[in-house]
């Protein structure tokens, strides 16, 4: 291959800029997304509109190849860091400008269950999205997921599970949230490899997200009804 | 020659088990109990799903130890317990073998770790070789006759797994195989092919496709495997279809007679090795036996026929980039 020519970052437009990032984004170049980032908010660029043309456009592409086979979870998880580098630099000031948020979401691997790629990417992608996301790892009991909505009090509530072992812990933790009297507070989106629409609608959850891209539509779609309700 | 290879050679096929997570909820396992922790603490219990399988035909069983490496019994705080528990869980299915009036080999089940390798993730390949080195100390131990790396999605993860059963055992037969549940490659994006291209000079006895999320896709990448590596022996062991919840049990789509009519298939296509995984249990691995060994008739249900197999190397990406990078 003939050697590539010198990008200097200051000497692009600002589409170009933006169209390097979302490039970068899918090649998982986290140095060099922490770079554009910076310059893009150098040139003025606010911290939600760095977010919003670079980090979740690119990550929208990145999220549709998955969903399409393209792309498998080795791109995925490196977009997904080089992402994570851009937020580091984007999260603290986007708190401090008071951006927006969409919604909240507490999110965990069910007990039994230490897989959490799926569940961090869900995680990643909702934050993309501008989602507040409070995420609790792995292996969850049911009083870890109360105990956390206790304390943050989210719109949704996300579980993931691998194994078609610890997959029926989705429903004790439902019923658990029935028992308290919560379940109808909140929006809950279950998804993991062995699970499909029929078992989430079986143990009560309000939807299964086949993948990251699709849990974030399926969130966005319910935000919007309850706002709407609630309004 | 090996124990396995004689085995396959003097039988011709050979019928594997079914589930093993699903037959100890059904005796009583808590869900998001440990099920490795059972060996020890049930063992009659663990006996009692082993030999089931053998009583229903199996031929080789596979240890109640799938999540018995330190990383995944870290969750139960069982971490310094490896050993122990994989030794446990190899006497637990050598009892129910020995007990048979016909021959059973035990094979010792090692799954994934649950942990990515770097640079996705923070394992090193080092760590998780010795991982697997320690599980497969504890089942050699326990007189296991074959080690199964199972259910593996990261091809560098099944060849640490290699190396850390080799490290166990000079001489005992290793098999793998992977799950093929993403647009019929494995989680990582592997395709039959490749794993067969990979680890076919690895010095395994089998190769093979587990779990996965439908037949169909399962099929597909079996024949890409004896395609790529035409003398190696194959395993099946593919779940009965997807999990459902029927009331407040969980119930598979796969019955005994599609179980029984997928073995006939996969067997005709060269597959020498057949069992269930999710959703299979005794009365699948029954049928399956029985139609494999021609007493009953191959059951006219209609299964889906086999998917494409997914093309090696994964697909051209849609983008093009625009602005390179130096």
């Amino acid at each position: 291959m003939s050697e590539a020519e010198e990008i200097v970052l200051s000497e692009l437009t600002l589409e170009d800029l933006y169209e390097l990032m979302k490039e970068d984004l899918y090649d998982g170049l986290a140095a060099e997304i922490v770079e554009e980032v910076n310059e893009a908010l150098s040139r003025g660029q606010t911290p939600y509109e760095v977010l919003t043309y670079g980090l979740v456009g690119g990550m929208e592409i990145v999220g549709n190849d998955f969903r399409d086979g393209i792309l498998f979870v080795p791109e995925v998880l490196m977009a997904a860091k080089a992402m994570k580098a851009g937020m580091f630099i984007l999260r603290p000031l986007l708190a401090e400008t008071g951006a927006q948020k969409i919604g909240s979401m507490v999110i965990g691997t069910i007990k039994g269950d230490i897989h959490d790629i799926g569940k961090n990417l869900v995680a990643m992608m909702m934050e993309g999205a501008g989602f507040e996301v409070f995420d609790l790892g792995i292996n969850n009991s049911a009083e870890a997921y109360l105990e956390a909505i206790a304390q943050h009090n989210p719109d949704i509530l996300g579980m993931s599970a691998l194994l078609t072992t610890t997959m029926p812990y989705m429903k004790v933790v439902i019923d658990t949230l029935k028992e308290k009297g919560i379940r109808q507070d909140l929006i809950v989106l279950v998804g993991g490899a062995p699970l499909n629409e029929a078992f989430a609608e079986a143990i009560e959850a309000d939807a299964y997200c086949r993948d990251a891209a699709v849990a974030v539509e399926t969130a966005k779609k319910f935000m919007q009804i309850r706002k709407g309700v609630q309004i | 020659m090996n124990v396995l290879m004689d085995y396959v050679e003097q039988a011709g096929v050979l019928v594997l088990d079914g589930a093993m997570g699903t037959q100890l909820f059904a005796r009583g396992l808590a869900s998001g109990g440990s099920p490795e922790e059972w060996n020890l603490t049930q063992p009659e219990r663990v006996q009692d799903v082993h030999r089931a399988y053998v009583e229903a035909g199996s031929q080789i069983i596979l240890t109640n130890s799938f999540g018995g490496t330190r990383y995944r019994l870290k969750l139960h705080n069982l971490q310094e317990r490896v050993v122990e528990l994989n030794r446990a869980a190899a006497q637990n299915a050598c009892a129910a073998a020995a007990a048979s009036d016909h021959r059973v080999l035990v094979a010792g089940s090692m799954g994934p770790t649950g942990e990515l390798l770097i640079p996705m993730g923070t394992m090193s390949y080092e760590e998780c070789r010795a991982a697997f080195a320690e599980q497969a100390r504890g089942l050699v131990e326990g007189g296991v006759d074959i080690l199964w790396i199972e259910t593996m999605s990261d091809l560098n993860e099944v060849k640490a797994a290699i190396e850390g059963a080799r490290e166990a055992s000079a001489e005992i037969p290793i098999c793998a195989t992977m799950s093929f549940d993403t647009h019929g490659r494995s989680m990582m994006g592997v395709t039959g092919e490749q794993l067969a291209q990979e680890l076919a000079g690895l010095g395994l006895t089998a190769i093979g496709a587990n779990c996965g999320n439908n037949l169909p896709d399962t099929e597909a990448a079996l024949a890409a495997m004896h395609t790529a590596a035409p003398d190696m022996v194959l395993i099946a062991k593919a779940n009965a279809g997807m999990p459902r919840f029927e009331g407040s049990k969980l119930a598979y789509d796969g019955t005994p007679q599609v179980m029984g009519a997928y073995a006939d298939r996969v067997h005709r296509n060269g597959v020498q090795l057949i069992g269930g995984c999710c959703g299979s249990g005794p009365e699948h691995i029954h049928m399956m036996r029985q139609v494999l060994s021609g007493e009953v008739p191959v059951p006219q249900v209609s299964i889906a026929a086999p998917a494409e197999a997914a093309a090696t190397p994964a697909p051209v990406r849609n983008r093009e980039r625009r602005l390179r990078r130096g």
